[in-house]
């Protein structure tokens, strides 16, 4: 059998040490009632039928050609030396670092991870890594929530729609309130908040890629006494004001685009960084800098006091894991491009997308955007998105990403481009708008200002 | 163990002094300190919190293990140990002095009789 | 990391590694170095496209290192790691079993797909995933899964909302208010319950190292919302009175919950749904190998039986009238969605992998051999002259303790220098000084023969000389560590020196 090393021998040693008669004996704790279930599954492969299986449904999948797909996940460059280095078998095959002395490999690089996450949002207390974006949200209020003792979380309609369902779901049991605010031409209005008001959850960019004014909207928070919680895309934060510059508590968000493939939609990670005051209430792993007996420079897991596995019922969360690899991929990443790669590839992600922008409302399309946006923006449809999404794709073009209702654009999509957008991508996207009769339209393109 | 018999003790380990103008001073026990261990970390209440007797109101934290620690008569809390913060270590060091943890208004000075003397606390630990 | 006897400091082949100073990346940095380069895209500035005020006042100080720098610095941290492709690492309730490198190929394969295009351009890996939904469901013996959850604690959390959104919908919301969790349970169980709103009991462990059923039966009434149980338990034992648990759990219309983190005890052999489980969660990483990658990313895929269906997160995978398979959004009975997209794929389909080579018959003999393996392994650590708690045939773990006055934090530490890792340590909390060892069925009698000679030696070692014993670890990158120091002032980041 696979991955068994047992003989039949070895079987037979076995059993005459533990001083059993049978393999079954071992089982006879289980009642006859729920013995030899019927198990349906197929038969079993060997490596050549399974990779033979694999490439013929790979091929079903369209993985190549001009690809405008964002809405929280987006295909980056990653240098072929980052999974090289992250994917060594003693990163892939370790469990989570309890034994210090002999796990300073997965303790330093989350150290580095760690260090680089506080660099990139300007903020000093970033824990291991989570899940995903949209559950470091909801973790962020939850945080919010314990800190200031009240029960009702703004959100803006501006952040992903998918991490407002999470919210939803994580709010629910607790019986806290969670109030949407709508957007004003495309941008978050600074809100009325109250003095009942945990936090404000704001994404910049957003979700139709608004640069959101991040002071004014932290400004009303803190005037309420409620926390600011960022959502933000990490690769945007080599450019743009970070969290700790306009003032935000807490920065989180989704961390595929420094380092990780779109993998079908996971696993990324998610990232939570936050203020000096908040370090006791964050949820997750985190490892601290100290010494050994000899006195040299080592690293534990730290400030475990607040996890589940010591606080059970009062941690303050369940979650036991990290996104350790994927976030490890994203480390790596990170000191591979360094500040300068970084930045060269936010802002050939901001030009692709200016271009991809101007490229369109040139050729009649409607676009929609704030004043300010960052690598993606709306264009506004006559025909439903997904019918749009399916007739680029027959067309060996990737791109069309609903805007749900609630945004209240009538039919539109958001598109993306990356550093890996090129002239003759924009062109295909273009060639196939106009086939499909998109850019015919006669309404007037649009700009809020 | 050092069980000072000026003191009372709750069953949950925190010790308390003698009310002075209704006002006592708690902490934990020198027994309790040493099965936790070095203490790192101290959650106060906010002063101004209004208790009865058997609440949790602060979080002591060693490495591996946080202990609730509950209020041992009902009162509201009028003082913390604010040099905790910087220094949760005088828990260990000092756990009568030093590390002392908050102090109540009592509602019923009385209540402190009922309290264990430091034999009966003694004895209690002892089995713990 | 895999010498196969302690080395004295010093003239290790490792000591290279063991520099004093082994330096952070940033440490390495050096101004103008970079090792990758993205495409360039000359254009507009930032300040043109972005406007002045939405741009950072100075870089992020990220490490500046050549390709072979950050090569050196990566491999060398890799070897500063213990892991299980160099050696055994018989965590108890972790499942540290071989992760096979044919997945690895496998998931390569589905990484360029966006979680946004066309479900018709995406139908090879929604293929992989509604046959491991199908394959999760009948090897559980329950009714309907979803793949979201992104770890077992995630799934336990999809699991109990589900408990409660059935509970809401029958109108028993306000009646349940509690969660039954046995005192061995995963500390994960009870923060769970209170993450979903509810109060938490636990219920002992009976003498014979089972749920105390007289207990448990005095526990339930009509405000309990959910029983959690772990089945076989955390002591490693099978509750062979589960068909009466259950029975009694739903007399009183609680819910039974199934932990999974167990299932390789069983998996094939039994079913958590013929045990009248009504909701399960898998943690993928363990039984179907999925690889921990050093704490995660985990995958806790979550089945139901159909009165729960109706609960599952959303989105849900549907098969169309035309074979396709199609994602399905949001609809009112659902607890709603738990994080962004379909679940970890990567993993999903790891997991794929996994069932499809072994087939069902791979499957029963994993059970089987990780039992044959912990009970082995159990005869022979008592002969070494461990005690075992709860001493009888076990499952796919055991939990022993050190002879009386010998600690097993010490124990622990002495086992790095001999190159191997140690089980898990102190859990669960109701053995004292408790070792909680899981060998797995991928380890040969051969390597645990070789530990269990390994125990044996430590143990004598540390009889002989306790205060050498609290020495320990010797040979390892660092030794014992200010464990209190890094909780009291916590360092948490670098920062560059100032000036």
């Amino acid at each position: 059998m696979p991955y068994v090393p047992h003989s039949d021998d070895d079987v037979r040693r076995a059993l005459e040490a533990i001083g059993v008669d049978s393999l079954e004996a071992l089982f006879a704790d289980l009642p006859e009632a729920l013995r030899d279930p019927p198990i349906e599954l197929p038969e079993a492969l060997d490596e050549v039928a399974l990779l033979g299986r694999v490439r013929a449904l790979a091929a079903r999948d369209q993985t190549s050609g001009p690809d405008f797909l964002g809405g929280g996940m987006r295909r980056h460059f990653i240098p072929t030396v980052t999974p090289h280095l992250a994917f060594q078998s003693e990163f892939v095959t370790a469990y989570t670092p309890y034994q210090p002395e002999v796990s300073q490999g997965v303790l330093q690089a989350t150290f580095e991870y760690q260090s680089m996450m506080c660099e990139l949002t300007g903020l000093p207390a970033s824990n291991a890594s989570m899940y995903d974006g949209a559950s470091s949200v909801a973790e962020a209020a939850l945080l919010a929530v314990r800190q200031t003792r009240r029960e009702r979380v703004l959100v803006s309609r501006g952040v992903h729609p998918e991490t407002i369902e999470v919210l939803q779901t994580y709010l629910w049991p607790l019986g806290i309130e969670l109030e949407t605010i709508e957007l004003e031409r495309l941008t978050t209005p600074v809100p009325e908040v109250g003095g009942d008001v945990a936090c404000l959850i704001v994404q910049t960019p957003s979700f139709v890629g608004t640069l959101e004014p991040m002071a004014a909207l932290t400004e009303a928070a803190h005037a309420a006494g409620a926390l600011m919680v960022a959502t933000v895309d990490p690769l945007s934060l080599a450019v743009l004001a970070s969290p700790g510059e306009y003032g935000a508590d807490i920065a989180v968000g989704d961390g595929q685009t420094i380092g990780n493939p779109v993998a079908f939609g996971g696993p990324s990670f998610g990232f939570m960084v936050v203020s000096e005051p908040l370090l006791r209430q964050l949820p997750g792993r985190l490892v601290g800098q100290t010494t050994d007996v000899d006195g040299r420079r080592a690293f534990v897991l730290t400030l475990q006091a607040r996890e589940q596995h010591i606080r059970r019922s009062k941690a303050k969360s369940n979650i036991c894991s990290n996104h350790q690899l994927t976030a490890l991929m994203a480390t790596i990443n990170l000191a591979a491009l360094g500040p300068e790669g970084l930045r060269e590839m936010a802002e050939g992600s901001v030009r692709r997308a200016h271009q991809l922008a101007d490229a369109l409302r040139a050729a009649g399309g409607e676009v929609l955007h704030a004043e300010r946006f960052f690598n993606e923006f709306v264009l506004r449809l006559e025909r439903e998105p997904h019918t749009l999404r399916r007739q680029l794709s027959e067309r060996g073009v990737r791109a069309g990403v609903s805007v749900p209702d609630a945004f209240g654009l009538g039919h539109a999509v958001v598109l993306s481009a990356t550093e890996l957008t090129s002239d003759a991508d924009i062109e295909a996207l273009l060639v196939a708008l106009r086939e499909l009769g998109v850019l015919e339209g006669e309404s007037q393109p649009e700009v809020y200002s | 163990m050092h069980t000072p018999d000026t003191l009372r003790y709750a069953r949950s380990h925190e010790w308390v002094s003698a009310p002075e103008d209704g006002i006592v001073t708690v902490g934990i026990s020198d027994f309790a300190q040493d099965q936790l261990g070095d203490v790192v970390f101290v959650e106060l209440p906010d002063v101004g919190r209004k208790v009865a007797a058997g609440d949790a109101l602060a979080v002591v934290e060693s490495v591996k293990t946080a202990s609730d620690i509950y209020a041992p008569l009902a009162g509201e809390v009028v003082e913390v140990n604010a040099s905790l913060e910087e220094a949760p270590e005088a828990i260990n060091e000092a756990p009568y002095e030093g590390g002392w943890l908050f102090k109540l208004r009592v509602d019923d000075t009385a209540a402190w009789d009922e309290l264990l003397d430091a034999t009966a606390y003694e004895a209690v630990a002892e089995t713990d | 990391m895999s010498a196969a006897t302690p080395a004295p400091r010093g003239v290790d082949a490792a000591d290279s590694f063991r520099d004093d100073s082994f330096p952070l990346i940033f440490e390495r940095s050096s101004p103008g170095r970079r090792a990758a380069r993205p495409p360039l895209v000359p254009g507009a500035s930032m300040a043109a496209l972005l406007g002045d005020e939405h741009l950072r006042s100075e870089a992020p100080r990220l490490p500046e290192v050549a390709e072979l720098d950050l090569v050196r610095h990566y491999t060398t941290l890799a070897h500063r790691q213990f892991s299980i492709d160099g050696n055994v690492y018989p965590l108890g309730s972790c499942t540290m079993k071989y992760n096979p490198k044919l997945h690895e190929a496998v998931a390569g394969y589905f990484q360029d797909v966006h979680p946004y295009q066309d479900e018709a351009s995406a139908q090879g890996v929604l293929t992989v995933l509604a046959e491991l939904q199908q394959d999760l469901a009948t090897i559980t013996g329950m009714d309907a899964v979803s793949l979201q959850p992104a770890a077992g604690a995630h799934g336990e959390l999809a699991g109990i909302l589900m408990i409660r959104a059935y509970h809401e919908a029958r109108g028993e919301g306000e009646q349940r208010r509690v969660v039954i969790c046995p005192d061995g349970a995963h500390g994960t169980n009870p923060a769970t319950a209170s993450m979903a709103g509810y109060d938490v009991v636990e219920v002992p462990t009976g003498p014979d190292g089972e749920v105390d059923l007289a207990a448990f039966e005095e526990a339930l009434n009509p405000q309990v919302a959910a029983v959690m149980l772990t089945n076989p338990n955390t002591l490693g034992i099978f509750e062979t009175r589960i068909l009466a648990i259950s029975e009694a759990a739903h007399a009183v219309g609680a819910q039974l919950y199934y932990d999974g983190a167990n299932l390789n005890a069983i998996v094939g052999l039994a079913r958590p749904g013929d045990m009248g489980f009504d909701v399960v969660h898998l943690n993928l990483h363990k039984t179907f190998t999925t690889p921990h990658g050093g704490g995660g990313p985990g995958t806790g895929p979550v089945g139901v039986k159909a009165h729960l269906a109706p609960y599952l997160p959303t989105p849900l995978l549907v098969q169309r009238e035309d074979g396709s398979v199609g994602i399905e959004g949001p609809r009112p009975t659902a607890i709603g969605r738990l994080r962004s997209f379909y679940g970890n794929v990567g993993n999903l389909v790891r997991a794929w992998a996994y069932i499809r080579t072994l087939g069902l018959e791979g499957l029963r003999r994993v059970a089987m051999m990780a039992v044959l393996n912990a009970n082995y392994l159990r005869v022979r650590m008592r002969e070494a002259g461990y005690t075992i708690a709860f001493d009888r045939v076990n499952m796919h773990e055991f939990v022993a303790q050190p002879p009386e006055g010998i600690r097993t934090l010490d124990l622990a530490k002495m086992l790095l220098d001999y190159g191997v890792h140690p089980m898990t340590v102190y859990f669960p909390l109701v053995v004292r000084e408790a070792m909680m060892v899981e060998p797995t069925e991928t380890e040969s009698l051969e390597t645990l023969d070789a530990y269990a000679a390994v125990l044996g030696q430590v143990l004598r070692d540390a009889q002989a000389d306790p205060e050498a014993a609290r020495a320990a670890p010797h040979s390892t990158p660092v030794r014992r560590l200010d464990e209190t120091g890094a909780a009291r002032r916590p360092v948490l980041r670098y920062q560059p020196p100032s000036g």
